[in-house]
């Protein structure tokens, strides 16, 4: 396919040059998608770490629910978010809308899910095998969770890139919430999304191999620096 | 030895029903016994008798849904901190032997520099000095067995309970782990403890809790449960004639 | 890489006076005039535009709701509602460019021996040909529905398909099946995945595409950059916006032709 070769010749030129407008685009998505995936962790792993370790009435109805908000459609909390941040909206006096701030709090909606239902699971796992022992060591539940976050990095990172992923490839929450406006919420997925509809296709499928590549270095880094803190395995 | 607190013996365990959520059968089914200083006590009966939830209960990690569990003295947090519990398996945290000990250490405020002592006391008795900056979990299930009770030992606690202790055990590693137990009982602990083997109970016990059915159907002096049970049930269950 | 204009980027802090945001359509941005002409705007005035290039609904839609200071489109009819109730004043057109239809290389409806849309569409709808309508409300879809209504034709088959989606996507689409489509001239010229696509009607009045600009109403939305909106009007009027807009060229062709002065309507 001719295009794919003219494709791969564009990514391999944008990123040999470090084209500038290529570089903002990069350097804006991995901002306001990493910044969200902190946050979505911050709230995330804890609500995740709750839900496995408390017993209570319709825990599984909540458990459930958290599940299919995994599968949030990314245009829908882009809407949702358009419409609580619009000036006529009931947050338009924040002035926040087409704005990175905005792209934040959109894909921070869209990804808690991911990173809290996932979570979840790997929590439920790792009560199940020391929670016993540690209360009986006399770890508070907090303590006990803090505890289980150290042992189960390996498992709760990959929630956490699994949050990230989707974060960096959706375009529908940015591009409503954001406006792909030029040299000021534009990221990767708009562009892409941009030069498609302008026809210019081995252009968009370039920056989208450039996507690609990004994410690959991400979980890359991710793989790398977990290797670094802690050699050996078990 | 660190100075003991005062003794929080006997616990006294007074008609305990226990039921996983309500309308499920009872498992402890008023349930009464008496667990005195100075014995190594051990729970025998059939699957399903009720004796590892007898030691939940009585260690805290389960609530009885009916009836009283009683140490002696306040009880509450202050109860909880003179026990320890060793399970079936091993759970050790990823990280080295001596890490494991002082994060049990650590977790009961101990100071950093009695921590050290501590630790090296327990390791040594438990002849895992030399294992001490291994990684805990690529050790050996024995090994890791023996770490698990190297770190409740240096808790030093007035109270272990030990659920099945050996069970995934070969008989070598077994038998570290026996003679183990038997220093921390010389120690002063009070040991309770659930076996399948019988032949274990004979080793280790100073006296029996025969279980049925959610309930204590014997409490006797060692020998004389081996010797002469009072119950045709524990007669049955010495000679092998029940289920396991 | 043509991805955005090379204007320096601004500080994200700059005094909000200096900023004012528009709204506009794809086909507007995809034409590439926003690239050519607010650069010489911001050298005049120092107001720097940001462009959230939407469809004409939605645009109105954020000029209505206050998310927009002021708004650049092409629908006249949704205009004057937009100004009759109260969103927006001082409607101003500013300049028109063109439709045409584009179709297969092969012609199979035989539109190109027409001579005006009408009985263009008519011969395609007689010979059920593909056609691919962009359906979402913008205003060259608004556009398209007025062309069918005159022709006295109701698009309805499966060989009428509605891409609910933008120019450019639409164009793709066309390009695939292939089927004639209705584009504005901006939009073709820059487009580059013709395939077997070519203009195959272009040029009659009927298919003149006028733009007007639009100021947000300050009396409805205080907190608007009312300054800005009406120095922007006021350029895109004088002699060097028109000049800037007429000075824009695709593949050497003009494609925005500012309206002449005494066609301009206060």
């Amino acid at each position: 396919m001719a295009e794919l070769s003219e494709a791969f010749a564009t990514a391999l030129r944008l990123l040999v040059t470090l084209d500038r407008d290529l570089v903002e685009i990069a350097l804006l998505s991995l901002r306001v998608s990493l910044l969200a995936v902190l946050l979505a962790a911050g709230v995330g792993l804890p609500l995740g770490a709750a839900l496995a370790s408390t017993r209570f009435p319709g825990r599984n109805a909540l458990t459930t629910v958290l599940n299919a908000l995994m599968g949030l459609p990314p245009v829908v909390v882009g809407l949702a978010i358009y419409l609580l941040l619009s000036r006529s909206g009931p947050l338009g006096e924040l002035n926040l809308l087409f704005t990175p701030t905005a792209m934040v709090v959109a894909q921070f909606v869209l990804i808690t899910p991911i990173v809290a239902a996932l979570s979840r699971d790997t929590f439920e796992s790792l009560w199940d095998e020391y929670g016993d022992q540690l209360r009986s060591l006399g770890a508070s539940r907090p303590r006990a969770l803090t505890t289980l976050v150290f042992e189960g990095r390996a498992a709760l990172s990959v929630a956490i890139l699994a949050g990230l992923g989707r974060a960096i490839a959706e375009v529908g929450a940015v591009q409503i919430v954001g406006g792909n406006i030029a040299h000021s919420t534009r990221v990767m997925t708009t562009a892409i999304a941009l030069e498609t509809s302008r026809g210019d296709l081995p252009l968009a499928l370039g920056l989208g191999i450039l996507l690609v590549a990004l994410s690959i270095f991400l979980n890359g880094a991710a793989y790398g620096m977990r290797q670094w803190l802690e050699p050996t395995h078990d | 030895m660190t100075e003991r607190s005062a003794t929080i013996l006997p616990l006294e365990l007074e008609n305990v029903r226990w039921q996983v959520s309500a309308q499920a059968p009872f498992r402890l089914d008023g349930l009464s016994l008496q667990l005195a200083l100075g014995s190594r006590t051990v729970l025998l009966g059939p699957n399903g008798a009720g004796k590892t939830l007898t030691l939940r209960v009585a260690h805290g990690l389960l609530e009885p849904t009916e009836g009283t569990v009683r140490w002696k003295g306040p009880g509450g947090p202050a109860a909880a901190l003179q026990q320890a519990m060793v399970f079936q398996r091993p759970v050790l945290l990823r990280r080295s032997v001596t890490a494991n000990l002082s994060y049990a250490l650590a977790l009961r405020g101990i100071s950093a520099e009695a921590r050290q002592t501590r630790l090296a006391h327990a390791l040594e008795g438990a002849g895992l000095t030399h294992l001490a900056a291994r990684s805990a979990r690529t050790l050996s299930v024995g090994q890791q067995q023996r770490v698990a009770l190297a770190r409740a030992w240096a808790l030093e606690p007035q109270v272990l309970f030990l659920d099945e202790p050996t069970a995934s055990l070969d008989p070598g590693a077994a038998q570290a782990v026996e003679s183990t137990i038997q220093s921390i009982a010389s120690g002063g602990t009070k040991i309770v403890m659930t076996t399948h083997d019988l032949g274990q109970a004979r080793r280790l016990a100073d006296d029996i809790v025969f279980l049925q059915a959610g309930r204590v159907t014997e409490h006797t002096p060692a020998a004389e449960f081996f010797e002469s049970p009072r119950s045709a049930e524990a007669r049955a269950f010495l000679k092998g004639d029940l289920f396991w | 890489m043509v991805l955005a204009s090379h204007a320096p980027s601004a500080s994200l802090a700059a005094d909000p006076a200096d900023v004012l945001r528009l709204a506009s359509t794809t086909s507007t941005r995809d034409s590439g005039l926003f690239e050519a002409i607010l650069p010489s705007f911001r050298e005049a005035t120092g107001i720097r535009v940001e462009v959230v290039a939407v469809g004409t609904g939605r645009a109105l839609d954020l000029g209505r709701r206050g998310d927009a200071d002021a708004v650049l489109v092409h629908a006249p009819a949704a205009e004057l509602a937009f100004i009759e109730e109260g969103a927006g004043i001082d409607r101003r057109p500013v300049m028109y460019n063109r439709f045409l239809l584009v179709g297969p290389a092969a012609d199979p409806a035989e539109v190109r021996s027409t001579a005006e849309p009408g009985a263009a569409l008519r011969a395609i709808a007689a010979d059920e040909a593909p056609f691919a309508s962009r359906g979402d409300d913008s205003g060259t879809h608004k556009r398209e529905r007025d062309l069918w209504k005159n022709a006295g034709v109701e698009p309805v088959g499966p060989w009428y398909r509605e891409t609910g989606s933008g120019m450019g996507a639409t164009l793709n689409t066309a390009a695939e099946l292939p089927a004639y489509t209705l584009v504005d001239s901006g939009t073709w010229l820059a487009f580059s995945n013709r395939r077997e696509l070519e203009a195959v009607l272009d040029g009659p009045e009927a298919l003149h595409n006028p733009y007007a600009v639009i100021r947000v109403n300050p009396a409805r939305h205080p907190h608007v950059a009312a300054k800005a909106a009406l120095a922007f009007s006021d350029w895109l009027l004088s002699e060097n916006g028109r000049a800037a807009i007429s000075a824009h060229r695709v593949g050497g062709e003009q494609l925005f032709f500012p309206l002449p002065e005494e066609a301009l309507v206060p």
